[in-house]
């Protein structure tokens, strides 16, 4: 029994070595090289910083084209919340519906719910339909993209939730004289708070770190969203000069969903794993 | 005798109670359940997925720019398989795909039974295995750029200090993309390790403690245990992996831009930069290359995961 008690421990903390080198190391690296000045910054080294500029840096990323960060976070901010609440409406309708009525009409919507979460989005024809709508390039159009690429998968998890609710609190409900819009608006949506919870964790964490449907739907300096405050230093014109802005800016755009993470660990976790058990 | 008075009562109870409350058979439950319900989320799929996925169909079969739209059959396609940073773009999308989610599975499934055994520290481990997932793709391609740097880059400072020249892991044409795939397995592995994590912790642990009476040994146990009954999570991770690795590009943008030339590109990053360059017929004909990659490669896929567990 000693001899297993030792080897667990012994796997232990060679397991917390290599996860401290694999992937504690390169937050660690994000956080000095935003400490650094350029000079400093520009060598790349896993150093600690020889002068702290940390607070110089946050300023200078914070002012930069006119607080562009400082919009882009605002922008994120009114995307992530319009598309989640969005999601989180439609997907529950369908996914009750969808569970609780047998009809014809349930396996074409099963179809499409699948197709929408493998099939890859058509860019350039979504444009034009966007263009078509005088949505391209304003804030509503990405938010309605956004929030339909991310309903399949929430009318997954709202339809296996619906699940466990039994059918005959619906009963009840009915009898005592609510109609269709009450039974679901103020029974059934309450009874559903642990699965919107998740929901929202998991797609808001999506939607905020999205960068390629931004990137297509939303071009532009004025209105972009923090994954495209990054794009600035993508271009092979900045030099390692910047490393310590760029860094700033990723250690800032991070912040968000690692506090989700420490307030919402067991949702997201929950969110992240559904249909591992059941296929 | 008495069978027949006992079946007459119960025929009459049966008469009796469709007497008493005829307003609450099932069918009319159903309209409880209303169909327009659908309605909101269907008009925004049908708009924003359902008609560009099917005019993409159309467009990839024209020549379009900014100002008009040419109909040329199938030219685009035909281009697309001749000209050979096209080529290479679909080939690279094959590679990526199978080797991100291949390596998520066995690696996932390594650090899930690590993270189920008894062994200290296991709430921390989880936790750091998993942040990757939440951080931004940019975030973690451009950290991973400068890390990987070939001169003054972290990691292969630390590779020199152990005596070992360590290569130019994105400017070296035959590395770059493997490169790329490897900060994806790094970022995405949390993800599968916590899908495995679920699925092993599901499974009874009667089973194991019936295996261990009977002397099996730990391989044993895994290989008859473990293995079979973590199917389900087994299914999911391969489907979810793949359905991300097949679509990849942002970590890719970031990282290489395709480059060095265009050995690292795969089809989203065609996609991308066709459209960029005012080609949009080539770059749907580009998309609806990759829609019949993604189907012909998971039906298959998920049909085989699902058909011989029979779970669904």
């Amino acid at each position: 029994m000693r001899a297993v008690k030792i080897r667990s421990t012994v796997v232990g903390l060679v397991a917390i070595l290599l996860s401290v080198i694999v992937f504690l190391v390169p937050f660690a690296f994000i956080v000095l090289t935003a400490a650094k000045t350029p000079k400093d910054a520009a060598a790349l080294g896993f150093t600690w910083p020889k002068e702290f500029a940390f607070f110089d840096n946050l300023v200078t990323v914070l002012t930069t084209r006119d607080g562009m960060i400082v919009r882009a976070f605002f922008n994120s901010a009114i995307l992530t919340i319009a598309s989640v609440a969005i999601m989180v409406v439609f997907a529950s309708m369908v996914g009750y519906v969808l569970q609780r009525k047998r009809s014809r009409i349930n396996g074409v919507i099963n179809f499409f719910v699948l197709a929408g979460l493998i099939v890859p989005p058509a860019v350039v024809p979504t444009i034009w339909v966007l263009q078509g709508l005088e949505l391209f390039k304003t804030l509503p159009g990405l938010i309605l993209v956004e929030a339909t690429f991310g309903l399949s998968f929430c009318v997954l998890l709202f339809r296996a939730f619906v699940a466990s609710i039994p059918k005959e609190l619906d009963e009840a409900a009915v009898i005592d004289g609510a109609g269709p819009i009450r039974l679901f608006f103020t029974v059934i949506l309450p009874l559903l708070r642990p699965v919107i919870v998740t929901v929202i964790v998991v797609q808001a964490v999506a939607v905020f770190n999205d960068f390629t449907n931004p990137l297509y739907f939303l071009p532009g300096d004025e209105n972009a969203t923090v994954q495209l405050t990054l794009y600035n230093f993508l271009g092979s014109t900045t030099s390692a000069s910047q490393n310590n802005l760029m860094f700033m800016d990723i250690l800032l755009i991070t912040i968000p969903p690692l506090v989700m993470y420490i307030f919402f660990n067991r949702q997201i976790v929950a969110g992240m794993t559904s249909g591992a058990i059941k296929g | 005798m008495s069978v027949l008075t006992n079946q007459a009562a119960g025929a009459a109870e049966v008469t009796a109670e469709k007497r008493v409350k005829p307003p609450r058979p099932p069918r009319k439950m159903k309209s409880f359940y209303p169909s327009w319900f659908y309605i909101p989320a269907a008009a925004l799929f049908i708009v924003f997925f359902a008609v560009p996925t099917f005019a993409s169909f159309y467009f990839s079969l024209t020549r379009w720019t900014l100002f008009d739209v040419t109909f040329i059959g199938f030219d685009n396609f035909v281009q697309f398989f001749q000209e050979q940073q096209l080529l290479q773009g679909f080939i690279n999308t094959f590679v990526y795909g199978i080797v991100t989610s291949a390596a998520k599975v066995v690696l996932g499934l390594a650090l899930a039974i690590l993270l189920t055994s008894q062994i200290i520290a296991r709430g921390y481990l989880r936790s750091v295995v998993f942040f990757p997932v939440l951080v931004s793709t940019i975030g973690v391609g451009l950290t991973f750029k400068v890390l990987l740097d070939p001169f003054d880059g972290v990691v292969n400072g630390a590779l020199a200090a152990f005596g070992i020249d360590g290569p130019g892991w994105l400017t070296d044409p035959n590395m770059a993309l493997l490169t790329v795939a490897g900060v994806d397995i790094w970022k995405g592995v949390g993800i599968a390790t916590l899908i495995f994590i679920a699925g092993i912790v599901a499974i009874p642990q009667d089973y194991f403690e019936a295996a261990r009476m009977d002397g099996a040994g730990a391989w044993k146990i895994f290989t008859s245990i473990t293995l079979p009954l973590s199917r389900p999570a087994m299914g999911t991770v391969v489907i979810l992996s793949l359905i991300g690795g097949l679509r990849s590009f942002d970590l890719i943008w970031a990282m290489t831009k395709g480059g060095p030339g265009f050995t690292s590109d795969v089809i989203a990053s065609v996609i991308y930069k066709q459209y960029q360059a005012g080609f949009f017929g080539l770059s749907t004909a580009g998309n609806v290359v990759l829609f019949i990659v993604v189907t012909a490669i998971m039906i298959p896929v998920s049909r085989l995961l699902n058909g011989k567990g029979d779970e669904s």
